[in-house]
């Protein structure tokens, strides 16, 4: 996985609420082997039409989002199916941070698998933010991890709260089965244990 | 641990292996079913790590997003979803995962086959690659679905990495009236908390009117605690849950059963445990529910109206109603029940069992499916469409001029023939009705089983009492 420090990008904005993970990539997308290659289908069907031409309007479409590496979105974004599918779309299309008020639960969790950083601020410092997007061109958005910071093109610094350890991984690139995987003997001990208080969970099956 | 503990608490609790400084858990997990749409890049990652499955014995898969409703014996069209099946069926045989294929009778939608096979039981932590694993809470478990980088560590370590969601408890007192089902219990509730309304919480429903539902009624109800942005939902295992699993074949057996019920008796919350959220409502005022809009939160009596955006002060919810009442090309204000449909599916994990099938067949029976509209029954597994074939509920539906299918995902998100074009419109009694869930332009009303058989006979949206009054 990717590190993940220090970037500066325009933003996009994407102010709907409650934009679900069936909007940000179809299901008939989900039929792919492969982590990679979904960039392109992005919010397929808001951003093409149906003979797959691009939808002058749609945000990504636009200069100079088309080069955007940060999202700032409405409430509750990526909620609705589990599909990892989602962040791998947005990663591979480019995005490496988005910045909003609440998260769908899944996609939080999946997110961060993908070395994709996720930012929860208060709605006020959000429409901030979605202003700046807005404004374009002359608006490039700094998000420095180790720091925790924010810095707006004019300068103002927002700082943000992020999970220990999800942002440790994130820094370092770091791979969670590896590390779960150190930890062995624990699995293990806890079998043992668990096999002796229930031990119909443990017995092959029909 | 001497404080007062609910359901989840106790479930949590049990398998934690490790907790960091931060509060992140360890959790060890019970069961892990496979599909196989979210699977390939996780075993494909374990290949690449030279990794085994930890617990093959805990893992079941089956294929049933891709899978053709319509006779299966000559295989699957679509190549990629061809690709998809046999990536699933050959990662089984290597990885030595129990696989129900598409000719076995056992094979169905993922969520349905768990109960059924008894693989899903009380006081386990169940996770899948799919949101409505959360329908396994409706035996006491603690089920949330998982993304495939999560699938492949459950694959590879038998563990997640969690932090421990918050409680929230939805009591629902009282009787629901006559035509009221647990689908219609559940989209009130989400009508009422929101899309968000559960976000951070694993919910617990309580109260008499989910006590009295059946096992199937449980789970159409925490099948859908998804769509109020829940991590999970649960119920209490009582003796109707017992007796549903007893015999099953992946159940245990003679004295291990003993063993198991004797402490899945001690998993209801403790007296005096306390939730951070409560809901509650009264079952009594609940009347058949249908979503009009792009979200499963767009839940209203089939007795309303389509909301007016002129009444809506808030300029962003108005715009955002507006932009559902486009897409779905209805009129603020005008009443649900004249909202015509031309599609009808009877399907899902939310609504595919045979009492969901039964109820169904109640409302065609000696009726006919309006002319101009195409509806479809999918039963939830073969051994489903087995058992209302014997109760001869598939001439029930042919005869009416409903289509009589094989079990799988289907129409609810339209990754096999199974879909709407655009335009179309459908009564479905599946759990998502964003925008194109069933296909580009497709528009999705979600219904109660019952709702949707009097929908495909009116062809329009319909109160179902008026079918079944004298």
């Amino acid at each position: 996985m990717e590190k993940f420090r220090e970037i500066t990008s325009v933003a996009a904005p994407v102010p709907a609420s409650n934009v679900d993970t069936d909007r940000i990539i179809p299901a008939r997308f989900l039929k792919t082997i492969k982590r990679t290659g979904l960039g392109k289908h992005l919010f397929n069907d808001v951003r093409y039409n149906e003979d797959g031409s691009e939808r002058p309007d749609f945000i990504l479409n636009k200069e100079p989002y088309r080069n955007a590496q940060i999202l700032v979105v409405g409430e509750n974004f990526g909620c609705g199916s589990s599909r990892e599918h989602a962040p791998w779309a947005l990663t591979d299309f480019g995005i490496r941070c988005v910045i909003g008020t609440t998260f769908a639960d899944i996609f939080y969790n999946n997110s961060f698998k993908n070395g994709l950083l996720l930012i929860k601020l208060d709605k006020e410092q959000v429409a901030k933010l979605m202003e700046d997007a807005r404004n374009g061109h002359n608006a490039r958005i700094t998000v420095n991890l180790e720091k925790q910071e924010i810095t707006r093109p004019d300068g103002e610094v927002i700082p943000f709260e992020v999970d220990p350890f999800r942002k440790h991984c994130l820094l370092e690139g770091l791979d969670d089965i590896g590390l779960t995987l150190k930890k062995e003997k624990g699995i293990g001990s806890f079998e043992e244990r668990d096999r002796a208080s229930h031990p119909w969970l443990y017995s092959a099956a029909s | 641990m001497a404080r007062a503990r609910t359901l989840f608490d106790k479930i949590w609790d049990s398998h934690v292996v490790e907790t960091q400084e931060d509060g992140t858990c360890l959790i060890y997990i019970d069961r892990h079913l496979v599909h196989e749409v979210t699977s390939p890049q996780a075993f494909e990652g374990l290949r690449v790590a030279g990794r085994k499955v930890r617990r093959p014995d805990a893992t079941l898969a089956v294929a049933d997003h891709n899978v053709p409703t319509t006779d299966r014996s000559a295989g699957i069209d679509d190549e990629e979803s061809r690709i998809q099946v046999e990536t699933l069926e050959k990662n089984c045989a290597d990885f030595d995962v129990q696989y129900f294929g598409m000719n076995d009778v056992r094979q169905g939608i993922v969520h349905v086959i768990g109960p059924e096979q008894g693989m899903t039981q009380p006081g386990m932590t169940i996770v899948c690659g799919d949101s409505h694993t959360s329908t396994h809470g409706a035996f006491g478990a603690l089920a949330f679905g998982i993304g495939t980088s999560e699938v492949e560590h459950v694959l590879a370590t038998q563990t997640l990495i969690q932090r421990p969601a918050k409680n929230m408890r939805i009591t629902v007192e009282g009787t629901p009236p006559p035509g009221v089902t647990a689908k219609d219990l559940i989209l009130a509730i989400i009508g009422k908390i929101g899309t968000a309304g559960g976000t951070g919480h694993v919910i617990e429903y309580a109260g008499q009117a989910i006590r009295d539902l059946s096992m199937e009624g449980r789970m159409t109800i925490c099948n859908m605690s998804i769509e109020a942005g829940a991590r999970a939902g649960l119920i209490a295992p009582d003796e109707k849950t017992f007796e549903y699993l007893k015999g099953r074949p992946f159940a245990p057996k003679g004295a291990a059963w003993e063993q198991a019920v004797a402490y899945w008796k001690t998993l209801p919350s403790d007296e005096g445990a306390v939730y951070d959220t409560e809901v509650v409502l009264n079952a009594e005022e609940i009347v058949p529910y249908v979503t009009w809009g792009t979200s499963p939160e767009d839940a209203l009596p089939i007795t309303g109206f389509v909301p007016d955006p002129a009444q809506e002060p808030d300029e962003n919810r108005r715009e955002a109603l507006q932009r559902a009442i486009d897409y779905m090309g209805l009129r603020g204000g005008m009443p649900l029940s004249e909202i015509k449909v031309d599609t009808v599916f009877i399907g899902s994990c939310t609504n595919s069992r045979i009492e969901d099938l039964r109820a169904a067949a109640e409302i065609a029976r000696g009726r006919r499916v309006a002319d101009h509209v195409r509806a479809l029954v999918v039963p939830g597994s073969g051994l489903i469409k087995h058992q209302a074939e014997e109760e001869g509920l598939d001439r029930i539906f042919s005869e009416a001029g409903f289509e009589w299918r094989e079990a799988g995902c289907s129409m609810c998100l339209a990754m096999n023939a199974d879909k709407l074009r655009p335009g179309e419109r459908s009564a479905s009694t599946s759990n998502r009705n964003f925008e194109g869930r069933q296909g580009p332009g497709g528009r999705t009303h979600l219904v109660s089983p019952a709702m949707a058989a009097a929908a495909a006979i009116t062809g329009h949206l319909t109160d179902v009492r008026e079918l079944v009054k004298g």
